[in-house]
C-alpha cells in the first residue's frame, strides 16, 4: 500500500472547517495560507497568525521583491513554488534598522554591502534570514512563502477578510 | 506500602513487583499508580474515602510519556478528562477531576503539588518500570508493539528519547542535527527528500542556512512530539509529525497556533476549566488556526501528517492570561 501526502498550492487548496458546538468561530482566527496569498499582491506580507509582537506572515512569491533587513533572526519557509534568496551584507546595517528594532525593514533602492550569495529553494525548504543581513526574493515558479519574524511596519493585518467568522 | 528497592531511584515510593503481573504500585503524594495487564489504575484519598480512576495501559503510558518528555509542557497536560498534570514552570500539580466539572461538584475530586524533579522522578520510575520491551509510547499503534500483558522486559531506549533543544536551526554549526541517518517514515515514502541549493560568496560560506524542512518531518521517528526547529526571540517554531490520536487534552496557559503542513487534522476543543465541548475543528494543508488560551485540544490524525505548533516563550506569559491582562483570544475582528 503507498499513502499520498497531500500539500496544498496556489492552484490547488481545500479549506478545512469549524463545526461550533459553544463557542464563536472567530477565537480560532482560522485562514488558509494559499487562499490568503492567492488574494494578495505579490510580497504582500499578511499576517495569518499573531501572538503578541510575533507573527507569521504569508507572502505570494512571484516577480523579485523590493529589499528588506531585520534586527532580529527571520525564517522562510517554501509551501509553494520555487525561489531565490539574495542577500547582501549591509556596509553599515545600523543605517538601515536600529539595533533592537522589532520587524523587518523595506530598504529604499538597492543595498549599500557586498553579495554574500543566495539560495535556491523549493517546496518544503527552510532558510535562515539572518539578523542584518539585507535579503530580497527572487520568484523562480510563482508560490507562496512563510515567514516567521515580528510585526513591522509593513506587516498587513486583513483578519476579517481572511478568515472564517 | 513498602518502600526504596534497588532498581527504582532512592526518592522513589515503589513497592516490590507484583507476585502476579511483574508491576511495581507507586505512590507520590496521597496518589497511587498501579497496573495490570490492561489498566493503570490511580486512586487518591478524599473526605475520608477512597477514589479511583482507571485508564487503558497504553493510553496511560502514551499520555504519561508526552508530560515527561515534554517537560510538564505549557500548561494543563490531561491525561484523559479525569488525571493530569499542571505545569507551574518550577512545580507541577498532580490532579484527578480537578478539572472536571462533574468531579468538582462533587467534590471528590483531588489536587497536589510536587517540585517538579520529584514528580518528574516518580514518572520516569513508572516509565521505566511499566513500558514493556515491544512497546514504543512514542509511535503510532500501527509501528509498535503491545502495551498489554504482564511484564515482560523493558523499552528504555524508546522512553529515554528527549525533545531536541535547538537555539537557531538545526544543521547550522554548534546546533542540532539534521535526520539523515533516520529512514523516511512509511506513510511519507512521497515526500521530495531535494536540499536547497546554497550558493555562498567566498568568505560568506556558514552564513547561509537552509535545509529541507519537509525531509526532516518525513524521517521524525515520533509522533506527537514537537521539535523546535526556528528560533525568532521568543517565537519557536516546533514541527511535528503527527498519526492516530494526541494523547493528551493539552490545556493551554498561552495561546498557541497551528500550521497545517500536509494532510489533516481534526481537534476537539474543549473548555480548559470543565472539559465542556466548545468545537471540533478539522485543519487541512495551508489552514492556520489558533488555539485560545482558554481551551483545551486533542487531535486526531488519520494519515500522518505534518504540523507547525507555533510557541511563544515570553516569559511570565501564563500569569498575565490568568490576571485577565491579556484576552484569550489572539485577535479582535
Amino acid at each position: 500500500m503507498s499513502y499520498q501526502t497531500r500539500f496544498g498550492s496556489l492552484q490547488h487548496f481545500e479549506k478545512g472547517s469549524i463545526e461550533i458546538i459553544n463557542d464563536d468561530p472567530r477565537h480560532y482566527v482560522f485562514s488558509n495560507l494559499f487562499e490568503v496569498a492567492k488574494g494578495a499582491a505579490p510580497y504582500e506580507k499578511v499576517v495569518v497568525a499573531k501572538n503578541l509582537e510575533y507573527v507569521i506572515e504569508a507572502l505570494r512569491t512571484k516577480g523579485t521583491s523590493a529589499w528588506f533587513v531585520a534586527a532580529h533572526d527571520e525564517f522562510a519557509v517554501v509551501m509553494d513554488g520555487e525561489l531565490e534568496i539574495e542577500f547582501v551584507k549591509l556596509d553599515d546595517p545600523g543605517l538601515a534598522v536600529a539595533a533592537g528594532h522589532e520587524g523587518s525593514v523595506q530598504l529604499a533602492g538597492e543595498p549599500k554591502g557586498v553579495p554574500m550569495g543566495s539560495i535556491r529553494m523549493r517546496r518544503g525548504h527552510q532558510a535562515l534570514l539572518p539578523a542584518s543581513a539585507a535579503y530580497r526574493f527572487v520568484g523562480i515558479a510563482e508560490g507562496v512563502v512563510l515567514l516567521q519574524t515580528i510585526q513591522g511596519e509593513h506587516s498587513i493585518e486583513k483578519w476579517a477578510e481572511i478568515c472564517l467568522h | 506500602m513498602s518502600a526504596v528497592l534497588s532498581q527504582v531511584p532512592q526518592n522513589i515510593t515503589a513497592t516490590e513487583p507484583d507476585a502476579l503481573t511483574g508491576y511495581r504500585t507507586f505512590r507520590l503524594g496521597a496518589f497511587e499508580f498501579r497496573r495490570d495487564a490492561y489498566f493503570a489504575k490511580v486512586s487518591w484519598q478524599v473526605k475520608g474515602q477512597s477514589r479511583s480512576h482507571e485508564m487503558p495501559a497504553d493510553a496511560f503510558l502514551r499520555a504519561m510519556m508526552r508530560d515527561v518528555a515534554w517537560g510538564f509542557f505549557y500548561g494543563w497536560v490531561n491525561f484523559d478528562d479525569v488525571l493530569g498534570t499542571r505545569n507551574h514552570y518550577g512545580r507541577v500539580d498532580l490532579y484527578a477531576g480537578s478539572y472536571n466539572a462533574e468531579f468538582k461538584k462533587a467534590g471528590v475530586d483531588h489536587l497536589e503539588q510536587f517540585d517538579t524533579p520529584v514528580i518528574m522522578a516518580t514518572f520516569k520510575a513508572i516509565l521505566a518500570d511499566w513500558v514493556n520491551e515491544g512497546f514504543d509510547p512514542f509511535a503510532a499503534p500501527a509501528e509498535t508493539g503491545s502495551a498489554f500483558g504482564f511484564k515482560q522486559g523493558e523499552n528504555m531506549a524508546a522512553i529515554e528519547r528527549f525533545r531536541v533543544a535547538t537555539r537557531r536551526m538545526p544543521g547550522l554549526a554548534s546546533d542540532s542535527p539534521l535526520r539523515d541517518d533516520l529512514p523516511v517514515n512509511r506513510q511519507f515514502s512521497d515526500v521530495p527528500q531535494d536540499e536547497p541549493e546554497i550558493r555562498a560568496r567566498p568568505g560568506f560560506e556558514g552564513q547561509l542556512h537552509a535545509f529541507n524542512l519537509f525531509k526532516y518531518l518525513s524521517r521524525s521517528d515520533v509522533t506527537w512530539n514537537p521539535s523546535v526547529t526556528s528560533v525568532c526571540k521568543n517565537s519557536l517554531f516546533c514541527p511535528t509529525t503527527e498519526e492516530y490520536i494526541l494523547p493528551i487534552f493539552h490545556g493551554n496557559d498561552r495561546v498557541e497556533w497551528f500550521v497545517q503542513l500536509s494532510d489533516e487534522i481534526t481537534w476537539e476543543v474543549g473548555d480548559k476549566n470543565t472539559g465542556a465541548p466548545r468545537a471540533r475543528v478539522t485543519m487541512k494543508a495551508g489552514d492556520v488556526a489558533a488555539m485560545p488560551a482558554d481551551i483545551r485540544h486533542k487531535g486526531y490524525s488519520t494519515k500522518r501528517s505534518m504540523l507547525l505548533v507555533w510557541e511563544n516563550t515570553t516569559p511570565d506569559l501564563p500569569k498575565r492570561y490568568e490576571r485577565g491582562e491579556l484576552p484569550p483570544y489572539p485577535v479582535t475582528f
